[in-house]
């Protein structure tokens, strides 16, 4: 398969750097440093394996970690295969296709993802468990013996997973569809394949680093998940780190754990880069809108109850739930703070998500230039952390800022007899830090993939034009880029004001976010007060959503 | 483009100048592993009566003693407020409390609501009980939590999951008094009489009982409180066990001072006035739980549960065995 995407017989290793490794050491400082950031705490928890190795081991492999493996994999393989079918199914119905209701399926499709995956949960447990308002109706009904699915199990948590994660895979592959040439869909058209039959041997192939991509962060949310597992109370290899480390006191313990499942994703991504082999994914034109499909009929339908049912399961419903709760229980909470909460969320968002992506197309493009393998390894290394449970990633980044902080008080304080506390510690710009060394990887990846379908030759022939590295990014790849910068911007706008561990340890003083607000409900149970910001959050969400919605439309259809 | 590189550079000088101007002052620093609005109230209140200006975060008790750790002597926290005696032990354990002897802590607070050595304090008790169905459960059917692994309750047990610190610290106080072999029985009695999988929160237990999924359980009474301002008609009511023999575990919260505490002084007083009539009152009514000083009253609502005999032995003891509860637990399939 990889033989009909092949249009470049230049071997991968040399990436395009071929014409290209001049003057590249001031990109490849700024990279190892950049890399450098987000790596140090992701050894800070390798460097766990110094500590001795505890009797927490033995208890847990004698008891509780042979299940949470078997889970852990069930996981792994149900959101895996669910994301995909659902998230390459809707890209390809909404970009190829014309159906009723496209136009709004396109960009709503996304909006699942402002949806922090807790919150589905708690949503779908409330509304469906057996003192759920369904159940209950149910019962009312047809008496007490009404046979209900068991919904705190095994398929309940992959569906939930599925519908909170699937956007990852939607969106990026969406963009990559949108990317393919018209021509090469002529080509097959022109070669008597039907539209399955080109979807399956021509675009499918040929979004595979994106769809990859999309795959690989919805799995590692799904493995680094800790608060819509225990809500179902399905134990996975999470649980056990955090069991060593709240149980048993053995953050050590944990943390060893952690760099396992670390060790575990980083071999599956080399796995997978390996498996695509030298296949090049660069291709040029835009698809246009006359070039879809025209649905007609029962296909027409179909294609329209897909989408509207994962629509109304994946956001509708948990919406309207959130919003019943708020009118029932948690009304008299809102206030003016909810103003500050919400500046707050979406400052952070906005912030972090730019300052991520640029440092992800400096780490992507030095990435290309550079032929060093450390300089590689190093940028590769820094994608891993978001595979960690966010809380062991949220230790491990304070105690790098705390050790620094450290050095520079014993620095300032020896130069020039101040005594001084924290400088990084506590301040915004430590929690911005920290956004970018967690969500780098949701950054990298879509803009990695982006970076794969620019034309090699297209650059070469920049420099043999006499263009520096900086014109050759700035007026070149950037701009084809646009695609998938929007999208990783996006995703980590969306993801940083969902994100909770490191927000609540790292904030400075008053720095409530919305996401800190539903950590103060849940804590204590009171998931429907937690409704409010919960649904303040989904509407913060929807900004950076219909922000990408409205620059995509303009450029795409 | 260029205001918001401004607004950036602005932003960003202000995120590093401000904390290390503001650290001067009467000011009190505060990590709380309470939630927000249950700890609140009561920095208002003192701000207002004393002028101190609190600053806080909240986040859960195992990262915030990882960064009162890792600071160290550069801390800027004064205080550390947590729920869980099991998770107060680990703190002084760390080394990152502070021994406070004063008087008057020690006659508000009852000696078995705090650290033998003076490193931390109970604030508000927790009385973790069993919770009955009135329809389907006669009071006198029930007498102790470990009655609840005898076969008569087979399938009609719910339980929350053992990963909540809550059931870790009650098993662990339950190794204290009985021995681990003959907890670890009991413990797998409760697991063969389970009624559904295990929930994720006290409140869900209440509810299955209430809806008719399971007859009994054991619940933190200040869910079941608030459960029922909501639902005046539930059908479920308290029942306080073990009271001819060691009493009804409870749990607290509470709060140290931190070793490396700029201000010990204004601490040490905060701590003092949180032990005080006005503020256990507030920490009584703002969540139903049992005010720590003895002296004052609980919430009407929670007094009309009756009175209760409650386990006096040092909730120091969870902590110490909280390890070896879970391992029992663990053991006996008890997720």
């Amino acid at each position: 398969m990889s033989r009909s995407v092949k249009t470049n017989s230049l071997p991968r290793d040399l990436g395009f750097s071929g014409s290209l490794d001049v003057g590249v050491w001031q990109w490849r400082l700024a990279s190892l440093f950049i890399a450098a950031i987000v790596a140090i705490p992701i050894l800070i928890i390798f460097s766990a394996w110094g500590e001795p190795v505890s009797a927490v081991w033995t208890h847990l492999a004698n008891t509780v970690l042979p299940d949470l493996l078997r889970n852990t994999l069930v996981l792994i393989v149900g959101v895996g295969s669910g994301v995909f079918v659902l998230g390459v199914g809707l890209a390809w119905l909404t970009t190829m296709c014309e159906f009723p209701g496209r136009r709004l399926f396109e960009w709503a499709l996304m909006l699942p993802l402002a949806v922090p995956a807790y919150v589905l949960a708690f949503v779908a447990i409330g509304f469906l468990d057996f003192s759920g308002p369904v159940q209950e109706w149910l019962r009312s009904v047809f008496g007490r013996s009404v046979w209900f699915p068991r919904v705190r199990s095994e398929g309940g948590v992959i569906l939930v997973m599925t519908l909170a994660f699937y956007p990852y895979v939607y969106m990026l592959a969406r963009t990559a569809f949108l990317g393919q040439g018209r021509n090469v869909l002529d080509t097959g058209r022109v070669l008597g394949l039907n539209s399955w039959v080109s979807f399956y041997r021509i675009s499918l192939p040929m979004a595979r680093p994106a769809i990859a991509a999309g795959v690989a962060l919805a799995l590692m949310e799904a493995l680094a998940d800790f608060g819509a597992v225990s809500i179902f109370n399905y134990d996975t290899f999470t649980t056990a780190i955090y069991k060593s480390w709240f149980g048993f006191f053995d953050l050590a313990v944990a943390a060893q754990l952690a760099s396992l499942l670390l060790l575990f994703v980083g071999v599956a991504l080399v796995a997978e880069k390996r498996m695509r082999g030298r296949a090049r994914y660069d291709v040029s034109g835009k698809l246009a809108r006359e070039q879809r499909y025209r649905l007609t009929g029962w296909h027409a339908i179909a294609a329209f109850s897909i989408a509207a049912t994962v629509m109304l399961l994946a956001f509708v419903i948990p919406v309207l739930q959130l919003l019943m709760w708020v009118i029932e229980a948690a009304a008299q909470d809102l206030d003016t703070r909810y103003i500050r909460f919400f500046f707050n969320t979406v400052f952070l968002g906005a912030l972090a998500a730019g300052l991520t992506v640029f440092f992800a197309v400096l780490l992507a493009y030095t990435y290309r230039l550079s032929p060093e393998r450390f300089t590689r390894a190093a940028i590769r290394f820094s994608t891993l952390g978001y595979a960690l449970p966010g809380s062991v990633l949220a230790v491990g980044i304070m105690l790098s800022f705390v050790w620094l902080d450290k050095q520079i008080a014993s620095t300032v304080s020896a130069l020039f007899d101040i005594s001084m506390t924290q400088v990084l510690t506590g301040t915004l710009l430590a929690l911005l830090l920290a956004y970018v060394v967690r969500f780098m990887a949701v950054a990298y990846s879509p803009v990695d993939s982006a970076f794969e379908r620019i034309k090699p030759s297209l650059l070469q022939a920049a420099r043999s034009l006499g263009a520096s590295n900086w014109q050759i990014l700035w007026r070149i790849s950037i701009p084809m880029l646009r695609a998938g910068t929007f999208s990783a911007a996006l995703l980590v706008f969306v993801e940083v004001m969902k994100e909770m561990p490191a927000t609540l340890l790292l904030r400075p003083f008053g720095w409530d976010t919305l996401a800190t607000r539903i950590f103060e409900m849940t804590a204590e149970g009171e998931w429907e007060r937690a409704a409010l910001p919960a649904l303040t959050l989904v509407i913060a969400g929807l900004i950076p959503v219909v922000m990408l919605v409205r620059r995509s439309s303009s450029k795409w259809s | 483009m260029k205001v918001l590189k401004n607004l950036f550079t602005c932003l960003v000088m202000a995120a590093w100048v401000v904390p290390v101007i503001a650290t001067a002052g009467d000011e009190l620093v505060v990590y709380s592993a309470r939630n927000e609005q249950l700890i609140r109230p009561l920095f208002d209140a003192y701000q207002a009566k004393t002028g101190t200006n609190i600053r806080f975060i909240t986040d859960k008790a195992g990262p915030l003693l990882q960064r009162l750790k890792a600071e160290g002597a550069s801390t800027p926290a004064d205080l550390l407020i947590t729920v869980d005696a099991g998770n107060l032990w680990r703190a002084s354990r760390e080394g990152v409390l502070l021994s406070v002897s004063s008087r008057i802590l020690k006659r508000n607070i009852s000696s078995h609501l705090r650290d033998p050595h003076n490193q931390w304090f109970g604030l508000s008790v927790r009385a973790r009980t069993i919770v009955y169905s009135t329809q389907r459960v006669q009071p006198k059917e029930l007498s102790t939590y470990e009655d609840l692994a005898s076969a008569k309750w087979k399938g009609r047990l719910c339980l929350r999951t053992s990963k909540k610190v809550y059931n870790q610290s009650m098993v662990a106080m339950m190794i204290a008094r009985l021995g681990e072999k003959a907890t670890e029985k009991i413990v797998r009695g409760w697991v063969d009489n389970l009624a559904t999988d295990v929930f994720s929160n006290d409140r869900a237990v209440i509810k299955a009982i209430d809806t008719g999924q399971c007859d009994v359980g054991i619940v933190n009474t200040y869910y079941y409180g608030r459960l029922k301002k909501k639902k005046p008609d539930l059908a479920a009511a308290l029942y306080w066990p073990n009271q001819k023999g060691r009493g009804v575990h409870i749990n607290i919260s509470g709060a140290g001072v931190t070793r490396y505490a700029k201000n010990p002084k204004a601490a040490i007083k905060f701590l003092e006035w949180l032990s005080t009539r006005p503020a256990q009152e507030l920490f009584a009514n703002g969540n139903m739980e049992y005010p720590a000083n003895p002296a004052v009253k609980p919430h009407p609502l929670v007094a009309a549960w009756g009175g209760f005999k409650q386990d006096k032995l040092n909730v120091s003891r969870a902590g110490e065995l909280q390890a070896r509860a879970v391992m029992v637990m663990d053991r006996a399939g008890y997720r």
